[in-house]
């Protein structure tokens, strides 16, 4: 018999006289609590709780504002289909680990903020860049639309397709392994910056 | 150059040996302390949070009614997006596919998402035995595995390390198997994550194969999710052209809509946090992003034997969460090594006799009597696993597991007792003789005295009995039955 038969027929014989589960219970919070400049000022609170900084602004100041942020940075790689113009920002060209290692920062879009948990959700698509090009430099600056913002967990998971890859970033990398105590930065980048667009 | 648990003795004798450690005791104190105040602070920000356990057991108890369906339900979405299934129906196997995989392609070091299963399954060991080189890249894991050491939490594996031990074993031990610890170095924990960070970087950046496990698997899109704080994960999971996951084949859970439950009870429960600062979720191989050739194995290894378990098997509903250990009050004493096994903790002890049954060896048979019953696990406890309970049920079991051999003496003692006490002529008769015994033992000259009884201190008794006996003092019988002065006195009434 193959493992997987074997496996299969192990478990239908443990659960063969198993009463019959109930529906789980969904009576959690379904309904989002806040909205508005409520849920804004949840977000940039819950955000720079772990210590990433978070700018306001509208759209037309995004660029004075990205070049703000990026102000001293030697190398920055622009995803495709990043919407605004980064001076001197590099395109991704399939840069190997090891080049995207000389890379300083990044500047990518997102799908999904998370109010409740200061999250700010990447799906990998158009503007987020795949995976590896907002884990490999130090700094990131991610870009999210005020109406991108939702209250909580439920509403960022109902959003979000599970067949593209997501990369959900609360804070920047951090570690308690030592002692218990958050230490900020260890592999992904150390320095999270939040651009929130109204 | 691992140690491994092979060999541990059984609960009572490794928890007085790990309570000699005083500064293991002071490690362990602090940091468990320090995790229960956080874990409490983001807990009770939620409302809702017993409807989310509620819902958490009950989603959890469901799969795993119909494991069967949501396991090739899993099978059927991982091959759609690319993937490669392997089942493994215990450790041998399963290392043995990995193995495999890293062969094919000639691989001779793999970097390691910090994963639960592939250490239940001793992979580094069985790695290095095939020439491969297993590099933890959680800066625990990490910390554990250049001190030679062993994991003493499910969350922080070297809890038991403060920071001016781990500075040691960063200094003397990383440049033997790559970057050297910067020098100087201090033990401030942000220089001693720095030296890490520098140490794996040029791991990553060279590996061609990762090996994961998965927080959660989604039956119906395939889709893995990995749950970490330090970027290690996605270092491992984004970078390498190959990545083989190890997933126990409890961790499924049915639909994405699930994980909405999931990602709210796990991280405030484990490190007390909103949310841990990455979660990475992947479906198959995606193209252009990422590992390219993707494997998952689906690990039995015992799952099956607490499944069969009426009490146990909700223990199959844990997250790995590791908040039972924090506040329990047995854990925060002996620490995680006195259990063992990787699990460790009140879900260790019953985690462990489920997955490889009682009766088989001393050392896990003495887990199910490591705790207090007091409790505090299964409030903690955000699947609502009621661990007390599976460790009453487990005592039963490995007594049952015992009968038939030579019996032990308090069972000796006990059967004795029942005979006396099964007929009342027999009892009146041993009371009798007790006083007896009671008012000779009085007549002798010296003892002591407890309240207004004598005692005779301790009785030496045979073999493991001792250790009881050595610590009690055995009052002199009374020198009349109740039986005798309640007829003597007319219950009483006429006392002289």
């Amino acid at each position: 018999m193959s493992a997987r038969d074997d496996i299969l027929a192990r478990v239908r014989e443990a659960v063969s006289d198993a009463p019959e589960v109930a529906e789980p219970p969904r009576d959690y919070r379904r309904a989002p609590e806040l909205a508005g400049e409520d849920l804004l000022a949840q977000f940039v609170e819950r955000v720079e709780d772990y210590r990433a900084t978070v700018t306001r602004c509208t759209e037309a100041e995004v660029p004075r504002e990205l070049e703000r942020l990026l102000d001293g940075v030697l190398r920055v790689v622009v995803p495709d289909g990043f919407p605004w113009s980064v001076p001197g920002g590099e395109p991704d060209n399939a840069k190997s680990a090891a080049e995207l290692n000389d890379v300083d920062a990044v500047v990518t879009t997102s799908s999904v903020g998370i109010a409740e948990t200061g999250t700010v959700v990447l799906s990998h698509g158009p503007g987020q860049g795949r995976r590896a090009l907002s884990l490999v430099p130090d700094l990131h600056v991610c870009v999210i639309h005020a109406d991108q913002v939702v209250a909580g967990v439920n509403e960022a998971v109902g959003m979000l397709d599970p067949l593209q890859p997501q990369t959900w970033i609360s804070g920047p990398s951090a570690t308690s392994d030592i002692e218990l105590s958050r230490v900020e930065g260890v592999h992904g980048p150390r320095t999270l910056h939040v651009l929130l667009v109204e | 150059m691992s140690a491994t648990f092979v060999g541990m003795p059984a609960f009572p004798e490794a928890a007085r040996r790990a309570l000699e450690n005083t500064q293991q005791r002071h490690n362990l104190a602090h940091a468990t302390g320090t995790i229960r105040d956080k874990r409490a602070a983001v807990v009770a920000e939620v409302d809702d949070w017993e409807a989310l356990r509620l819902a958490g057991a009950a989603i959890k108890d469901q799969t795993l009614r119909h494991l069967d369906d949501h396991l090739v339900a899993l099978e059927a979405a991982l091959q759609e997006r690319g993937a490669t299934v392997h089942w493994a129906r215990d450790a041998e196997e399963a290392c043995r596919i990995v193995a495999d995989v890293a062969r094919a392609h000639d691989v001779d070091e793999v970097v390691k998402v910090k994963s639960m299963a592939t250490q239940e399954i001793g992979l580094n060991e069985a790695l290095e035995a095939e020439g491969i080189s297993a590099w933890e890249t959680d800066l625990a894991e990490l910390i554990v595995q250049l001190g030679d050491d062993l994991p003493s939490h499910i969350l922080v594996p070297a809890i038991h390390r403060n920071r001016s031990e781990i500075r040691e074993i960063f200094r003397s031990a990383m440049g033997e198997v790559g970057r050297p610890a910067p020098d100087p170095l201090s033990d401030d924990p942000a220089d001693l994550a720095g030296a890490a960070r520098l140490h794996l970087r040029e791991k990553f950046l060279r590996a061609r194969m990762a090996v994961s496990g998965a927080n959660f698997a989604v039956a119906e899109t395939g889709t893995l999710v990995v749950v970490e704080s330090e970027g290690n994960g996605r270092m491992c999971l984004t970078l390498p052209e190959v990545l083989v996951s190890v997933v126990g084949i409890e961790k499924v859970v049915p639909t994405w809509q699930d994980l909405e439950v999931f990602l709210q009870l796990l991280p405030r429960s484990s490190t007390g946090e909103r949310m841990n600062p990455y979660t990475s979720t992947w479906t198959g191989a995606v193209p252009g992003d990422g590992p390219q050739e993707v494997h998952v194995v689906l690990l039995d290894n015992g799952r099956t034997r607490a499944l069969a378990d009426e009490m146990g098997r909700q223990a199959l509903r844990c997250i790995r969460c590791s908040a039972c250990l924090n506040v329990c009050p047995v854990y925060e004493r002996t620490g995680g090594h006195a259990y063992g096994s990787v699990y460790p903790g009140p879900i260790g002890a019953i985690l462990n006799p489920l997955l490889k049954g009682t009766g088989v060896d001393e050392q896990t048979d003495s887990l199910p009597y490591a705790s207090s019953l007091c409790g505090a696990c299964f409030e903690a406890c955000p699947v609502r696993i009621d661990i007390p309970s599976v460790l009453v049920e487990l005592r039963g079991q490995v007594v049952d597991a015992h009968r038939g051999g030579v019996p032990k003496p308090e069972a000796v003692a006990m059967r004795g007792a029942g005979w006396v006490l099964s007929s009342s002529a027999r009892t009146a008769r041993s009371e009798r003789a007790a006083a007896f015994a009671g008012r000779l033992l009085n007549r002798l000259p010296g003892g002591r005295r407890q309240g207004d009884r004598r005692v005779l201190g301790s009785i030496p008794m045979p073999g493991a009995g001792s250790a009881w006996s050595q610590a009690r003092d055995v009052p002199v019988p009374a020198t009349e039955s109740f039986r005798d002065w309640w007829s003597r006195t007319d219950g009483g009434e006429d006392e002289s």
